[in-house]
């Protein structure tokens, strides 16, 4: 077994036994990236440099016998927007092809203080905005487990790589379920914590009351892991809640007896793809089996969550993106004549065609006039949302579902479809809209050997819940056990 | 009588003075050099989020108790979208449906009367750069350049009520809030940095009628008299349209010194959707009783407060009043000498007449002065006792402002102590009946006013130490 394709939490107490070095570790996760990174795509930008030179330092340190933090040498990417002092963070956007950052996210700090190297930054559905990675400026990400498929977006680079062992982890950004569901589609573990628990400064944003960052891992331990080096009460983020961040490892338990799981009738509808709902369903049957405790509850606004979401999130991000306009950074039409030539041509050249639509739907919807019909209506029913989910965490301890309605779908097969492609979203969505956690657990593999999501939420803070159950299910399914076959070298498999 | 009724609001920004901006640590100084003020929240890059200043909420539920506002215990930050060079985000954090404060008034004092000018709300925000065209406006120039120094410098926006009836009332109003914000210190209001502006209102409507009429919004006003001039000019274009019959267009119109006159920038149509939308990157702000009680025993002494006062407790004339309250410190310096020499009206003169004058003359504050009350005081007291006269007393003032020294030391050194002698005097006098025959015959026709003229030769040939009033009467005396 190579060193790239073991958990953060191996490695870690391989290094700690010395087993390994930092440097050794780093190293070959560069190598699969080399070789394989050209058939997969996950990076837009490769740090082997930096990686490099933090794994020495860790090293060095491991070499004074001085503590360890719990990543120190574990190598990980970060989504193309998060911030990187001095490294491009591009967005996937043209806008940003070239940008710069001269800042460090709060997220990215936390790793370096964690001493965990940096391999670079991952591809993703331009600002964030799509559920394939498709709509990125620059190339299609592959799905590990089918190369002529979607890793899911908008972090399917962060998913990808994490799936096909260029990365130990990576961290993603979840605004609709751009974490959950390439985390699903690509058969690896992603976690969206409750809003305000991992602070969002440094992540460019898409719609600001929604967006949250979490980790890509390769099990659950690894999730709770990164989740507990992340999070925290940051001054720079005034949305940050000031909570104390317990050991998310400590949740991590098998037993789940009298443990109450609600399972939403509102989320086992038609639509949803037979197989998928078949290893759901087997994994409920699990988990009642090892002695939780599952009833049907009832969301009722679920339905109405999607249209307010594409109201909500647009809206914000026709604000959040109105500041790349060419004046002072990114991408400048040359040939405007005058200011606001500039800035039509700049926005219209620089962005794609999905980031244009939802600022056009937006700016729309908060235009005079439209405001109380659109965006005020949509944060009553916001409100709603948050409600059924209140009244139904009185009864269970957490809800689960499939994170996605089917396993992850052929390239091009609709991305000419907003409509559909929004609707891979549909089971994501609430838990943004409701600002709880949420996790993606593989549960089990389809006909064609496609992974399934099993999602589960919990209630506001409730992290430690999810974990646990997921890790329960994790252990229950054995889905973990099972990895994409894909070539020791990159270039071999394409003839 | 006008046949129109003006109805006028100001909306007024005012600058607060915090060392750092109102979302992040940059410092706030004026006239540092461009762009070296900023940082990547101020600055917009992709990524930041805004950070609230306690501070900034501060001045302003002090500003806002200072203007008699209710100060809302829930308010909230909205964006208001958009697109200009000197806006980073492209959008201005600023509060739109839940301000700070709301309902607050302002006591003007004008031809006489007294007024109360209510206030619609007052709300903070963010200040945006500063642009420099190479020609005359971003759209007919060869390139521009922006200076984001100014960025997220915290403002309040104060709104009146159209409560104000005329230009001069609209200047009495900018002149008392522009004094009641300095009074508690929280804005320098120095117009010339910008960091205070004003938009006005103004529309007319028949007298009698209770119906407003259309309203037209006035800008680039950059003085106290602008606002006044252009208010001036913008009711009788208003009331020449009604007169023809003609309609006046809702629009904004701006205000152009030179030629006296205003011109139309856009209307209605053309005005901006400003896209407001709850700021979703900050929590909204709770005020706390307790907060509001703690930044309200801070307040100072208010100028209407002071100005009931100047005028019922210590009898001044409403014009010394206003002068002397128009300056916290020139208030403080007027009571601290009353306090030291019971007899307002002369400190008043003296304040607002020699000492303004030296004041001006070297360009220093009153608070830098070398002349305190104790100096004034003395120096009064040195003219009461006779000491020395008025003239002399100038001198004195003269003196010790430029060298601090005592007013006593300098009567003595100076020899400025008035000739009280009668015999020294009636030498001097008898020396002047003789030089000056002509006046005395005409003082003898009845020509009183000759007497003056000899009086002035005798100060003349003392050097004006002579005790005048003595002088008068020896002169009397002597030619009867
Ligand atoms: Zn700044």
């Amino acid at each position: 077994m190579s060193l790239y394709q073991y958990t953060a939490h191996e490695l870690r107490d391989m290094l700690r036994r010395k087993e390994v070095s930092a440097a050794e570790i780093t190293d070959s996760v560069l190598e699969r990236i080399d070789s394989l990174d050209s058939v997969i795509k996950a990076y837009v930008t490769v740090t082997a440099e930096v990686a490099k030179s933090m794994a020495k330092a860790v090293d060095a340190q491991l070499a004074q016998g001085s503590d360890l933090p719990e990543l120190a040498g574990i190598p990980m990417g970060l989504k193309d927007n998060l911030n990187t002092k001095g490294i491009r963070t591009t967005c996937s956007s043209k806008m940003l092809e070239n940008y710069i950052s001269p800042y460090d996210s709060t997220v990215y700090e936390k790793l370096i203080k964690s001493m965990s190297p940096l391999l670079g930054k991952l591809n993703m559905d331009e600002f964030a905005m799509g559920s394939s990675t498709e709509n990125s400026a620059f190339f299609n990400t592959a799905n590990p487990w089918d190369l002529e498929r979607v890793p899911g977006g908008s972090s399917g680079g962060s998913a990808a790589a994490v799936a096909a062992d260029e990365a130990i982890f990576t961290l993603g950004s979840d605004t609709g379920g751009s974490i959950r569901q390439p985390a699903a589609f690509c058969g690896v573990v992603g976690l969206k914590p409750t809003y305000g628990r991992v602070s969002r400064y440094g992540l460019v944003a898409f719609a600001s009351s929604l967006d949250q960052i979490g980790p890509i891992t390769k099990d659950v331990t690894d999730a709770a892991l990164v989740l507990t080096a992340i999070a925290g009460h940051d001054p720079m983020d005034s949305t940050s809640v000031n909570k104390e961040v317990p050991d998310y490892t400590k949740f991590l338990k098998e037993d789940v007896k009298g443990l109450k799981i609600g399972l939403p009738k509102e989320y086992f509808v038609e639509g949803i793809d037979p197989e998928v709902k078949t290893k759901v369903m087997e994994t409920v049957q699990k988990l009642e089996e090892a002695g939780a405790e599952v009833k049907e509850i009832s969301l009722p606004h679920t339905d109405a969550a999607l249209a307010t979401y594409y109201i909500i999130a647009p809206a914000e991000a026709s604000s959040n993106l109105a500041r790349y306009d060419g004046v002072r950074y990114g991408y400048r039409s040359e040939t405007a004549p005058d200011v606001l030539t500039m800035y039509k041509k700049t926005r219209s050249e620089g962005f794609g065609p999905e980031v244009k639509r939802r600022i056009m739907l937006g700016t729309y919807a908060l235009s005079s006039g439209y405001y109380d019909a659109y965006y005020l209506k949509a944060q009553k029913v916001r409100t709603l949302i948050v409600q059924d989910f209140q009244k139904a965490f009185e009864e269970v301890d957490v809800i689960v579902s499939s994170t996605t309605p089917t396993p992850a779908f052929k390239m091009g097969d609709k991305i000419d479809d907003p409509m559909s492609m929004y609707l891979s979203d549909m089971f994501t969505l609430p838990a943004n809209m409701a600002a709880i956690p949420a996790i993606s657990v593989p549960c089990g593999y389809t006909e064609a050997g496609l992974p399934v999501g099993f999602q589960i939420m919990g209630p506001a803070f409730g992290e430690g819940t999810i974990l646990h159950v997921a890790y329960a299910v994790e252990k229950l399914t054995g889905a973990r056990e099972r990895r994409p076959k894909l070539p020791e070298k990159g270039g071999a498999a394409c003839e | 009588m006008s046949k129109y009724e003006t109805i006028i609001g100001l909306e007024v920004h005012a600058e607060l003075r915090t060392k750092s901006k109102l979302f992040c640590d940059c410092s706030t100084t004026f006239g540092a050099e461009p762009n070296t003020q900023v940082c990547p929240i101020c600055l917009g890059l992709p990524g930041v989020l805004p950070v609230l200043n306690k501070q900034a909420v501060e001045y302003a539920i002090e500003a806002a108790l200072a203007l008699n506002c209710e100060i809302q215990p829930y308010n909230k930050f909205d964006r208001k979208n958009y697109f200009y060079p000197d806006l980073p985000k492209a959008y201005q954090i600023s509060q739109y449906d839940l301000p700070l404060a709301r309902n607050g008034y302002v006591t003007i004092h004008v031809d006489g009367k007294t007024k109360k000018i209510g206030i619609t709300r007052i709300h903070l925000e963010e200040e945006a750069g500063k642009s420099v065209h190479s020609g005359d406006n971003i759209l007919g120039s060869e390139y521009s350049l922006e200076d984001y120094n100014r960025t997220g410098i915290p403002l309040i926006e104060i709104v009146s009520e159209p409560d104000m009836r005329s230009p001069a009332e609209a200047y009495a109003y900018l002149t008392t809030l522009k004094n009641i914000l300095q009074y508690t210190g929280v804005s320098d209001c120095k117009m010339e940095e910008g960091s205070l502006r004003c938009d006005a209102n103004i529309s007319i409507r028949p007298v009698g009628s209770d119906k407003f009429g259309t309203k037209v919004e006035l800008k680039n006003l950059n003085s106290f008299r602008a606002v006044q001039k252009a208010l001036e000019y913008e009711e009788k274009r208003q009331a020449k349209l009604l007169d023809r019959g003609e309609k006046v267009i809702q629009e904004t119109r701006h205000w152009d010194e030179s030629t006296g006159r205003t011109h139309s920038m856009r209307s209605k149509e053309e005005a901006n959707d400003y896209r407001y939308f709850p700021e979703p990157d900050l929590v909204p702000v709770v005020i706390s009783t307790e907060w509001i009680e703690k930044v309200r025993e801070r307040l100072p002494e208010l100028p209407e407060a002071k100005w009931q006062r100047f005028v019922h407790e210590y009898g001044l004339p409403e014009y010394d009043t206003e002068l002397i309250i128009s300056n916290r410190d020139m208030a403080e310096f007027f009571e601290a000498t009353v306090k030291l020499h019971n007899d307002p009206k002369t400190v008043s003169n003296w304040v607002m007449g020699e000492l303004t004058r030296l004041l001006k003359e070297s360009g220093q504050a009153i608070t830098e002065s070398k002349v305190t009350p104790e100096v004034l005081a003395r120096v009064i007291k040195l003219v009461d006792k006779g000491t020395i006269s008025n003239t002399a007393a100038k001198t004195v003032l003269e003196e010790s402002f430029k060298t601090g020294k005592d007013p006593d030391d300098i009567v003595k050194e100076k020899g400025l102590a008035q000739i009280s002698d009668t015999a020294e005097l009636e030498k001097v006098v008898a020396e002047v009946i003789a030089a000056n025959p002509q006046s005395v015959e005409d003082f003898r026709n009845g020509k009183d006013r000759a007497i003056g003229f000899l009086v002035g030769q005798v100060m003349k040939a003392t050097k004006g130490r002579a005790n005048p009033k003595l002088v008068n009467e020896l002169l009397r005396k002597k030619l009867q």
